[in-house]
């Protein structure tokens, strides 16, 4: 049976976050923003990209390979270079990305199949995009030697390499799920961390003390409205994501909002110990971003926990993204079942009860 | 003859679509004299000063300053000291007038002697090498108006100087801009405490945005000369007698004054026997000199009646055995420093206590730990006999609370307002919505139950808080700074419903630096440097400041300057 004073406080903090219309505005507006962003400006694709090419060779093989390349898909546009000077030239001026150089006798190598060397330069400035170029060249480069090879007997075994869960490696894939725990931070962490810091600051914090609520009475009612936000976004992304982007949702969806109840737990706890140790909005505020530039990149998100040195790793099964971002991954993509959902969330209600005691603790001494 | 350095004629202001912050205003300020602009918070005198320092463009009308346009004149020749003073606190004080001195382009061969004549003036040398942030709030004052002088001015704009300043510094500052005026300085000193303004040569009255009046202080309250009467009542009944007279149709306006009652006469009507007022039929009335708040109050058409609807409707609090607010030796120390130290009293059902003082004496640390916002470091106490300690939750249902500021949820609703303290007291459902109900018609808060609380005008944020402190009926009350700016109508509207409270059988406590104030209570202890230097009935404590017809503020005065005499010989 809830205590009036427990539903009073939650009717509160609901009106609160909801009754002003810009208030309102800025809990939809952001989400819808970062799924437009993430969905075509993030991409981990490269496309337009312009290739050099400087060729003493002249054969037909060599032609293949430049043909080849041109008709692909990522790439706009092929430099044709007339000396070493002017593949210099265009990579230092940032032309083209990459370059590629056959030699005299290229293609009479290839022919009398004694195999052929291609010289490939990258700008290594850009180094990431430079990569994933490389590798588009190499398998481009790849497919006319394996036509080389068919028309002749085959002499060495290649690799065959399958993608399992997301076939063609489709970015988007991968991004947005990622995105269902990333908006969950900013847009959960955002209100809660605001709302003992604002009664603080406002001076309201007093009359909320000296009322019989009880601390946790006080707690729940200042998680309620964060809670229901994050679970309000991830539904509206839980529709949009299979409909609008393609993404396949294979999981258990019931048991991924069991989890991403625990999942806003914990970081409504997390915000609250914020909330709780800051004087002003605006210290809430800072206190917030200290909190969520790390916990995107420990989650996972950017780069794999397990390439991070020992001590990190340590800190990001902490972290509650890193958990939920492996149930949101599994249910969309590797059609991950309750049981193995719920493994993945005992963690994030441990973060969740640990950072709530934490936060109630501080709640009543932090008054003095 | 007079020399007049600044004048706005006509002005108009408005923000927005609200009312007018000034509608038609028009002062003078002549050199030599004190000018003062008087009136409630909101009332417009920011607004007013802010167009004389150039700082805002008027809608209508003409400020205009040695004799051209306000914006377009000679700023150097004006000091304006700002309500919240632009001093920076991390700063030290001597730092603070050089900054001041190079922003207004003093000359460096008029500097040390400026500096030296600052420093006799504010008797501040001492403090030179202290930050200005670390200063009490009567320095802070004095620092600010020294920052303004640092390049003789001719006009002086002074926004509220003396606010939350306690008593002996008040009247420091105000000797010090006297003689400034004596200098043949033109000098606007606003404020809120109309007791100032019977002190000025000329007064200006603003009421929300209106100009009330405009003269000198004595030929305002001329008029209202015999109608102001006192009427001595015995302590027990005097609250009882306070409403029976405001009730009175001859009657326009009245306060408690410790063990009297100070009485207006409304315009023309006879004066009603002892008896007809509520009193003992032989306890003697006598005239009683007009002050400026009678006077101001007889412009607004006199206070309100003498029976609080709210009261009427309040349950009777139980006899009890206990006192109903006690306190044993409660210190609290921060770090080093000790806010408050063996602060001991108790207050028994139906009594108004006081807990007077200046800022950061100590007076807001007791209060909070009598409502349980601050845990003693030493001692103990209770509230409806439930221990703080031991029993917090009890403690703290049974007592209403009302801040200093207004400390209600601004961006909500006066309904969404009212609900919620409603439920976080646990009252629900029916008993809610009644409760509720009775809080809109006794306040008058119909009109603006959809509106943000926090856009309210002052006096209805006042009650709005008054009605979420009572809703649940506790047996004791918290006030911290009740009525502060507000204006004397509300004022006395508040006290009518605390009076009529305590004859309920309810408890009050109740801080104030507002000496005025301080005569409502049955009790009060005087606050200062952490310790209780005083403790009695009013009129006990105005004996102790040695003159005939002393008032709450001489007593204080005498008071902190006895205890200050006892510390430098310990």
């Amino acid at each position: 049976m809830i205590r009036p004073h427990l539903r009073a406080i939650i009717v509160k903090e609901l009106w609160a976050v909801f009754r002003d219309p810009r208030a309102r505005l800025t809990l939809i507006v952001p989400p819808l923003i970062q799924l437009v962003l993430f969905g075509f400006a993030t991409t981990l694709e490269v496309r337009n990209i312009s290739v050099g090419v400087y060729n003493r060779d002249g054969g037909a093989w060599s032609q293949e390979v430049i043909q080849q390349i041109a008709a692909s898909p990522n790439v706009a546009r092929v430099v044709v270079l007339r000396d070493q000077a002017a593949l210099t030239r265009a990579i230092d001026r940032q032309q083209v990305i990459a370059a590629l150089r056959f030699d005299d006798g290229f293609s009479a190598d290839v022919a009398a199949g004694r195999g052929g060397t291609i010289g490939a330069i990258y700008d290594g400035r850009r180094s990431n995009a430079a990569q994933i170029v490389a590798g588009y060249l190499s398998r481009i480069v790849g497919t006319v030697a394996a036509d080389v090879r068919v028309s002749r007997p085959a002499r060495r075994g290649g690799s065959i390499v399958t993608n399992w869960f997301n076939p063609n490696l489709d970015y988007l894939w991968f991004t947005m799920p990622s995105l269902v725990a990333i908006i969950c931070i900013v847009s959960a962490m955002g209100v809660v961390t605001q709302s003992v810091a604002r009664e603080r600051e406002l001076g309201t914090f007093d009359q909320l003390m000296v009322s019989p609520l009880r601390t946790h009475e006080i707690l729940i009612g200042k998680m309620v409205a964060p809670v229901l936000i994050g679970t309000f976004i991830v539904t509206s992304y839980v529709i949009v994501i299979p409909t609008v982007f393609g993404v396949p949702l294979t999981g258990s969806v019931p048991a991924l909002y069991v989890a991403l109840f625990f999942y806003l737990l914990a970081l409504t706890g997390i915000g609250m110990l914020i909330s709780v140790l800051s004087s002003t909005q605006q210290q809430a505020f800072l206190g917030m971003f200290l909190v969520t530039v790390p916990a995107v990149l420990l989650s996972g998100y950017a780069s794999p926990v397990e390439n991070m040195p020992g001590w990190l790793q340590v800190i990001a099964q902490i972290n509650p993204p890193t958990h939920f971002l492996k149930i949101t991954e599994g249910v969309f993509l590797k059609g991950m079942t309750s049981t193995d959902v719920l493994a993945n969330t005992w963690p994030l209600a441990l973060i969740a009860a640990a950072a709530l005691t934490a936060a109630s603790l501080l709640f009543r001494s932090r008054m003095e | 003859m007079s020399d007049t350095v600044a004048s706005a004629h006509s002005i108009v202001k408005r923000f927005g679509d609200a009312a007018p912050a000034l509608d038609k205003v028009s002062i003078d300020i002549v050199a030599g004299r004190m000018t003062g602009l008087v009136g409630p918070d909101g009332a417009g005198k920011t607004t007013l000063i802010r167009i004389l320092a150039g700082l805002i463009d008027p809608d209508a009308g003409e400020a205009s300053v040695f004799g051209n346009p306000a914006t377009n004149t000679d700023r150097s020749m004006i000091g304006y000291m700002p309500q919240r003073f632009g001093l920076y606190e991390d700063l030290t004080v001597l730092e603070n007038l050089n900054l001041y001195a190079a922003l207004r382009g003093l000359p460096k061969e008029e500097k040390s002697a400026s500096f030296k004549k600052l420093m006799e003036f504010t008797d501040l040398a001492s403090f030179q090498e202290r930050l200005a942030g670390k200063l009490s709030g009567g320095m802070k004052q004095k620092l600010g108006l020294a920052c303004a002088m640092v390049r003789a001015p001719k006009l002086l704009l002074l926004d509220e100087p003396a606010v939350g300043v306690d008593p002996v510094s008040r009247r420091e500052l105000w000797a010090m801009v006297k003689k400034l005026a004596g200098d043949g300085i033109g000098v606007l000193w606003s404020t809120a405490y109309l007791d100032e303004a019977e002190k000025c040569d000329t007064v200006y009255l603003l009421n929300e945005g209106a100009l009330l009046y405009g003269g000198p202080p004595t030929q305002l309250t001329d008029r209202i000369a015999d109608r102001i009467i006192r009427i001595a009542v015995p302590q027990a009944g005097r609250r009882r007698i306070l409403r029976s007279a405001l009730d009175n149709v001859s009657i326009a306006d009245g306060t408690v004054q410790g063990d009297s009652l100070r009485l207006m006469l409304k315009d023309g009507a006879a004066q009603p026997s002892a008896k007809a007022l509520g009193a003992d039929a032989n306890a003697p009335i006598t005239p009683a000199r007009p002050r400026f708040e009678d006077a101001f109050i007889d412009l607004l058409g006199g206070g309100p009646p003498g029976t609080s609807k709210l009261a009427e409707g309040y349950r009777e609090i139980e006899a009890s055995e206990a006192p109903a607010i006690d306190a044993r030796g409660l210190t609290k120390r921060f770090g080093d420093f000790t806010a408050a130290k063996d602060i001991a009293f108790s207050v028994g059902r139906g009594q108004v206590f006081g807990l007077l003082g200046p800022n950061g004496a100590g007076k807001s640390t007791t209060f909070k730990m009598l409502c349980g916002l601050l845990t003693p470091s030493e001692g103990s106490g209770s509230v409806a006999g439930f221990n703080l300690r031991t029993a917090r939750a009890d403690a703290r249902q049974s007592l209403g609370y009302m801040a200093q500021k207004f400390s209600l949820y601004g961006n909500l609703s006066v309904k969404q307002n009212l609900d919620f303290f409603a439920g976080a007291y646990g009252l629900d459902g029916r008993e809610a919505r009644a409760a509720i109900e009775r809080s809109i018609e006794i306040f008058h808060l119909q009109k603006y139950l959809k509106d943000n609380s926090g856009g309210l005008p002052l006096g209805y944020k006042q009650r709005l808080a008054l009605a979420c402190a009572v809703m649940h009926e506790p047996p004791v009350l918290f006030l911290d700074e009740p009525t502060s700016g507000v204006d004397p109508i509300v004022r006395r509207e508040f006290w009518t419903h605390i009076n009529g409270l305590v004859e309920r059988g309810v408890t009050v406590l109740v801080t104030t630096h507002f000496m005025e104030e301080a005569e409502y209570c049955d009790r009060a202890t005087l606050i200062y440097r952490g310790r209780q230097i005083a403790t009695g009935t009013p009129d006990e404590l105005k004996a102790k400041a040695g003159k005939e017809d002393a008032t709450m503020d001489d007593a204080f005065i005498a008071l902190v300057e006895e205890a200050d005499r006892l510390r430098d010989a310990a």
